[in-house]
């Protein structure tokens, strides 16, 4: 918990990833007077906005320039500022890409990034707006710690959280419609550090964002109709990645299905596979997302459904994975 | 190419129809960007309809003009207009924003017809302009390219990149428009990163300035004219509009940057549609 703050998240059911936020980010502010809010004409869209409302002097709409943005936040952190930076996150990740890395994570300036609208969450917009190549992006710059929570309560966790990291953090949530993953507060979240939200020893399927409750459900409906006890790991932190959990993974079922609502190419799929591949262990592997290609239209529920992120997915690629075949190798004894 | 009183009547009456057509589409979307529409509706209607030298039945002609929604959150109003120009059936955009549709918000060019290049990302559109205008040059080619923008988007430091590059290679075969209807999301562009003195920064950036009421066609005419005889250079034509024009209860109204319509308020929409001017 950072600097004693005890709000919890009620009222969860009507409120929005995108409105946690605001609000939890207004309770900091209270504590930290240090933080200030940046947009690009999208306050309100992000709803960093509430920042605004709260504090009009800590509050910095550049306009409709993600570039500037990025680079007056790297100026203010480096005067002693705490700045919380958002727009959406194909804009974060890809129009300020260079005054991202080379301002704030070469600078290792104490910065903090909500990507909003991330993956297909704003479907219908189309492939400008929607942000699958993101995570790939950012994981590879140094310094930069990068989220992907659940749900709402996992995005105040995170930014209660992300205040604890000296240095830049990089939460990418969705539009605001997405659906709840966790009951209640009451688990333990640590940057870092993957959720285990299923106990199980035939299959694990990693995921990060909105697949993550779609995983939950799937291991239930694979527990009921094929008997399989599926483990799952909420992934919430892409970077630094757990290297602990995923390698216990590939001890214990040696068969991982990953999914993330973002390209295959580079996000956590291919950090897990890298995991899995430095290990040198045999494990039947597949990482589920988005092929490489430019998403199709849609309402986000119809186009996780078409690249199977979504339960129906889920369990139709867990019944495949347990079917193959791989080569074990059962010295564990220089791995874990 | 002056226009005639009988055109211009005649380019009214097809932007009350496009106006219309849009209110439908937000309706079977369930939602789009019909304040943004509605703004730049006259500008679109006189260059598909007048202006622009192209043929819908070939989409790929070589030596057509070019058009750029640089604002490319338009995207609605612009597939009304390419449908109405004829390049494919109406019917299509029952199918807006639906899933598996072409059609999302911001208009793929590699899946409709008509499109030039594919936008939507903010600060994009101008830079691809200055490209094909160079491009003509050097293909020795006579079309024109045309390019439309937000005046928020203006706050985008690409925008002043392509400026800058536009006067240096003198383009003037580029005529561009604003849609400077003083509103971009978050609420008035002076609030939120001032734009004025306007028109003196295109002048400074070394373009040609015409400022214009971008919902009168006699206007909108005299400055085309202008512009496609201009020859020192690139033209700017910052077009005066009502984000929401001709729906009553939208004009100049932030919150109808976006928005859905009910079925009863389709008709309000369409019947204060009936009544506007132009
Ligand atoms: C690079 C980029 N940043 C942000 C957005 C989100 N966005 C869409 S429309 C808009 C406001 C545009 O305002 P303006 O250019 O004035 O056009 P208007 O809607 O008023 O016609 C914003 C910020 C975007 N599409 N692209």
């Amino acid at each position: 918990m950072s600097g004693g703050v005890t709000w919890t998240v009620y009222d969860v059911d009507k409120l929005t990833q995108k409105e946690v936020y605001g609000v939890v980010l207004c309770d900091l502010a209270k504590i930290h007077p240090e933080i200030v809010g940046l947009s690009a004409d999208l306050a309100q869209s992000t709803k960093i906005g509430a920042l605004g409302e709260k504090y009009p002097d800590r509050f910095f709409n550049v306009g409709i320039a993600e570039q500037n943005l990025f680079g007056v936040a790297a100026g203010m952190a480096k005067v002693g500022l705490i700045p919380f930076v958002s727009t959406f996150s194909a804009f974060a990740s890809m129009r300020a890409c260079e005054f991202l890395r080379t301002d704030i994570c070469y600078q290792n300036l104490n910065c903090k990034i909500i990507a909003t609208h991330g993956g297909t969450s704003f479907g219908p917009a189309g492939t400008t707006h929607h942000s699958t190549e993101d995570l790939s992006i950012v994981r590879a710059f140094a310094n930069l710690t990068v989220i992907v929570p659940a749900d709402a309560i996992e995005t105040a966790k995170s930014v209660r959280a992300c205040m604890e990291v000296k240095g830049p953090v990089y939460i990418r949530i969705g539009r605001g419609f997405e659906p709840r993953c966790y009951e209640s507060e009451d688990y333990d979240f640590k940057i870092g550090k993957a959720v285990e939200l299923s106990v199980g020893t035939d299959v694990t399927v990693i995921a990060c964002g909105t697949p993550v409750q779609h995983a939950v459900q799937a291991a239930k409906i694979l527990q009921q109709e094929d008997g399989l006890s599926v483990r799952v790991l909420n992934m919430h932190t892409i970077k630094p990645i757990d290297e602990a959990a995923i390698l216990r993974a590939v001890q214990d079922t040696r068969r991982i299905v990953t999914f993330e609502d973002h390209n295959v190419i580079g996000g956590l799929g291919t950090a897990v596979a890298d995991v899995i591949a430095a290990s040198g262990k045999g494990c039947a592997f597949k990482k589920v997302g988005l092929p490489d290609e430019y998403a199709i239209v849609g309402y986000p529920e119809d186009i996780q459904n078409h690249y199977k992120i979504d339960t129906e997915g889920i369990v139709e690629t867990v019944r495949e994975i347990m079917g193959r075949d791989f080569e074990r190798d059962e010295d564990w004894e220089d791995e874990v | 190419m002056a226009i005639t009183e009988q055109e211009i009547g005649e380019l009214k009456a097809r932007a009350k129809k496009i106006r219309k057509d849009i209110v439908d589409v937000t309706g079977w979307a369930g939602g789009a960007h019909i304040g943004v529409a509605l703004s730049m509706t006259d500008i679109m209607t006189i260059l598909y309809f007048k202006y622009l030298s192209l043929d819908p039945k070939r989409p790929d002609w070589d030596d057509r003009d070019r058009f750029v929604l640089s604002k490319g959150h338009g995207g609605v109003g612009y597939a009304v207009v390419l449908a109405n120009r004829g390049y494919f059936d109406p019917e299509l955009l029952k199918e807006f924003n639906h899933s598996g549709s072409a059609f999302g918000m911001h208009l793929d060019g590699n899946k409709v017809l008509g499109v030039d290049a594919s936008t939507g990302s903010l600060g994009h559109g101008l830079p691809m302009a200055v490209g094909m205008a160079l491009g003509a040059r050097v293909r020795k080619k006579a079309f024109r390219v045309y390019c439309l923008l937000g005046d928020g988007e203006c706050n985008e430091g690409s925008i002043w990149e392509a400026a800058m590059a536009a006067r240096h290679y003198n383009l003037n075969n580029l005529i561009g428009f604003i849609d400077r209807n003083h509103l971009m999301i978050d609420g008035l562009t002076e609030q939120i990163m001032r734009l004025e003195p306007f028109a003196d920064k295109w002048t400074a950036f070394g373009w040609k300035v015409k400022t214009i009421n971008g919902h009168d066609y006699a206007e909108l005419a005299e400055a085309i004219d202008f512009a496609q005889t201009y020859r020192e250079g690139p033209v700017m034509i910052i077009a005066e509009t009502i984000k929401g024009k001709g729906v009553d209860f939208m004009e100049n109204k932030v919150a109808w940057h976006y928005g859905g319509l009910s079925a009863d308020l389709i008709e309000t929409a369409k019947q204060s549609i009936e009544r506007s001017s132009p």
